[in-house]
């Protein structure tokens, strides 16, 4: 046979812009431990700084957006930013330790670098709810999304009308926070915060957020045209929230909760968050109530 | 459109030519236990060993550029601190010799999802942009084929050069430069009347050949109407839960994570595996809490996401009509029978 010219159909090095591209994929940040606090029994609050000054400065993100949080060697998982947006690049996150991941870095000190990845997510909309009255609403881990919007509705508070926060806890020590709530009470605030089991030392209110929720709606005037809703917490507590708020008439893109779902890449690749073929890492974790009725298997 | 048409015998010296490249191929796998031809893709080193007579493999093309396991970063830990090496996994052009529209449909829908959304995933998309593909018409369908009803048994896009069996010669649809520079060494010329009317013959006898048909018409409604329909639960009762229909699927890309640290704790890994909606553990969260512990509430939305998500969020399904899950399944679950069901028809083969 004659000699065939052979031809090599591509080069076989990686086009560059893949290389570029990469970077975009993982949007990888190394952040340091700088503190923890224990919050209760279960849960853990992480102080991160992006070590690099540059990114720092450039991480931005926007209320109820979530990072993964990376442990070389163990595993990555999505959490709730639970700082202020004005703090870029120093971030907190609550965190409960309940699996592989969370165990591992409830052992961490002080002065660990994990990697960080995000901000991802959908976001609430605090601005378009300027003018008019924000209603938070949180059941137990819930509150950990809440307080980035918490944060950017008071470091903005004359931009709103009233700001109710409504937040429940199965028993007082499972309360988080509780060291910040005289700060918020004092931004002129209704903070209404309940528990199902009291204890001896209990002096506050006793039963569901529901329970207070269904007080405020009676007493606010023409609720449905004045009113934004956030909600967070257990299943069952978005269900009774939203028909109590919707029998009042509030419009269905006023009222927003947030979705967690596992997640492994919060890239929408790996298909493990979707809600009926939603994505919750793309188009949530933050939806309007509307989306959510068109969502299946949503609550 | 660019055509040439070329002898038989020629298509050895294309091969030969670019055989300087990896080349993944059909190749004949023995028989199966009903004494039909098991075919697969892998490389082949020599043309005789191509099988391009196949009508459809068992497994899709999908390991080339989605393995089922892939290392993702490797990490050098040091102390406290820690460094992570990135390798895409891509070493050399890799050439797809004889494949059919339904596993190129595939490639091109995973692109819209892995390459095309707001975060392109690297390791997908460097494979993807290493390949170069040689298309060949399939003319003789499985019974159980259903891709003209998915739109997807011909091809717009995502090759290279597309060649159609016309008996003694190959018509060849020509799709890059690069492609038509290597069909100058060998011998083409350019179509007549009579290739044209040869190659109409030939797509016509092959139309005429499909035995399985799926209505898909408004079948985006229809899943979300009949979602609380007994039909699922009928199919959930069968289904293993054994996860071969993704297996096999060219368009199932759902994975896992998992992160290894090595023995010497000097460093780690993090490597993503395919997974299935179907297993069980696919939508668990911490605590225990399983979005979808049913059998059949996992089978419904694999089925969602390929009808129904997939074709809001992109127009077009997220299935090639390839038949190979349910050539695959131990349970005798296929596409255009659940798909029948939920419609509130019995399926026929016509
Ligand atoms: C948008 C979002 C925000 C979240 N915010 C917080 C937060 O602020 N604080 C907090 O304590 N928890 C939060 N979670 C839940 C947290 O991600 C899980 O508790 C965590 O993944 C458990 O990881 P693990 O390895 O310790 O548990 P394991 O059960 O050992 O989990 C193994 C793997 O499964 C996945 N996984 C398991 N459970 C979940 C889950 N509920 N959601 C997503 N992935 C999961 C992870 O990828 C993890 O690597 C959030 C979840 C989502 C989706
Ligand atoms: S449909 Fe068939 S192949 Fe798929 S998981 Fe069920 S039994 Fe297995
Ligand atoms: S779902 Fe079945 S028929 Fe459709 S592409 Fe996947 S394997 Fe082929
Ligand atoms: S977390 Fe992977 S697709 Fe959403």
């Amino acid at each position: 046979m004659s000699k065939l010219p052979f031809v090599d159909v591509l080069d076989n090095t990686v086009s560059s812009h893949i290389k570029d591209d990469m970077s975009s994929f993982e949007y990888t940040y190394k952040a340091e431990i700088t503190n923890l606090y224990q919050l209760t029994a279960a849960e853990k609050l992480y102080q991160l700084q992006i070590i690099d000054p540059k990114q720092r400065r450039d991480f931005t993100f926007r209320p109820g957006q979530f990072v993964m949080l990376e442990i070389p060697g163990i595993g990555e998982a999505p959490f709730s930013i639970s700082s202020s947006p004005i703090r870029h690049g120093d971030i907190e996150l609550c965190i409960r330790a309940v699996g592989n991941l969370t165990n591992f870095l409830n052992r961490l000190q002080r002065g660990t670098n994990v990697g960080i990845s995000g901000p991802f997510g959908t976001s609430f909309p605090v601005e378009k709810m300027e003018g008019q009255n924000v209603m938070l609403i949180a059941g137990g881990l819930g509150i950990v999304p809440l307080r980035a919007p918490i944060f950017s509705v008071l470091e903005n508070r004359s931009r709103y009308q009233e700001v109710d926060i409504i937040y429940g806890a199965i028993k007082p020590d499972s309360l988080l926070f509780t060291y910040q709530y005289e700060t918020w009470r004092q931004f002129d605030i209704n903070l209404n915060i309940t528990v199902d089991q009291p204890d001896s030392s209990w002096t506050g209110p006793v039963g569901r957020v529901t329970d207070i929720l269904q007080k405020r709606i009676d007493e606010i005037t023409n609720f449905a045209d004045t009113t934004y809703v956030i909600a967070c917490g257990p299943p069952i507590m978005f269900k009774f929230v939203c028909d109590m708020v919707m029998k009042k008439g509030l419009p269905m893109h006023k009222m927003f909760v947030s979705l967690e779902r596992r997640m492994h890449c919060g890239r929408g690749k790996c298909c493990r968050c979707n809600i009926g073929s939603t994505y919750t890492c793309l188009k949530g974790p933050v939806f309007d109530y509307w989306s959510v009725l068109n969502l299946k298997e949503a609550i | 459109m660019i055509f040439k048409v070329f002898d038989k015998a020629e298509l050895q010296k294309l091969f030969e030519i670019i055989a300087i490249n990896p080349v993944v191929g059909p190749v004949s796998r023995g028989l199966d236990r009903n004494g039909l031809p098991l075919v697969d893709f892998d490389y082949v080193y020599d043309f005789d060993d191509l099988c391009l007579d196949y009508r459809n493999t068992t497994h899709s093309l999908k390991r080339f550029f989605l393995p089922y396991r892939e290392n993702l970063c490797s990490f050098e830990m040091n102390g406290d601190n820690w460094d992570k090496i990135i390798d895409l996994n891509v070493y050399k052009t890799h050439v797809f010799f004889g494949i059919h529209a339904c596993d190129i449909n595939g490639l091109n829908k995973l692109e819209k999802v892995l390459t095309g959304n707001v975060y392109p995933d690297p390791y997908f998309t460097a494979k993807r942009q290493n390949m170069f593909i040689i298309a060949l018409n399939c003319l003789s369908p499985l019974p159980s084929c259903f891709c003209r009803s998915m739109g997807t048994d011909t091809l717009l896009h995502g090759f290279e050069l597309l060649l159609t069996d016309l008996g003694d010669r190959f018509f060849a649809e020509i799709q890059s430069s690069k492609a038509f520079n290597i069909l100058k060494a060998i011998e083409t010329r350019d179509p007549e009347e009579h290739d044209h009317e040869r190659y109409m013959e030939v797509i016509e006898d092959k139309n005429k050949s499909f035995m399985t048909q799926v209505d898909t018409t408004d079948l985006t409604k229809i899943l979300d109407m009949e979602f609380q329909a007994d039909v699922w639960k009928e199919w959930g009762d069968k289904c293993l839960a054994c996860g071969t229909c993704a297996n096999v699927c060219p368009t199932c890309y759902c994975y896992g994570v998992e992160e290894n640290v090595d023995l010497e704790l000097q460093g780690a890994s993090k490597t993503r595996h395919l997974h299935s909606c179907n297993l069980i553990d696919f939508a668990q969260v911490a605590g225990g809490h399983n979005f979808r512990p049913e059998r059949h509430v996992r089978l419904k939305y694999r089925f969602y996401h390929k009808h129904r998500g997939f074709v809001e969020a992109y127009e077009e399904s997220l299935c090639v009509g390839c038949g190979r899950c349910g050539n695959a399944c131990l349970a005798g679950i296929t596409v255009p029978e659940v798909i029948a069901s939920v419609r509130g028809k019995e399926h026929s083969h016509e």
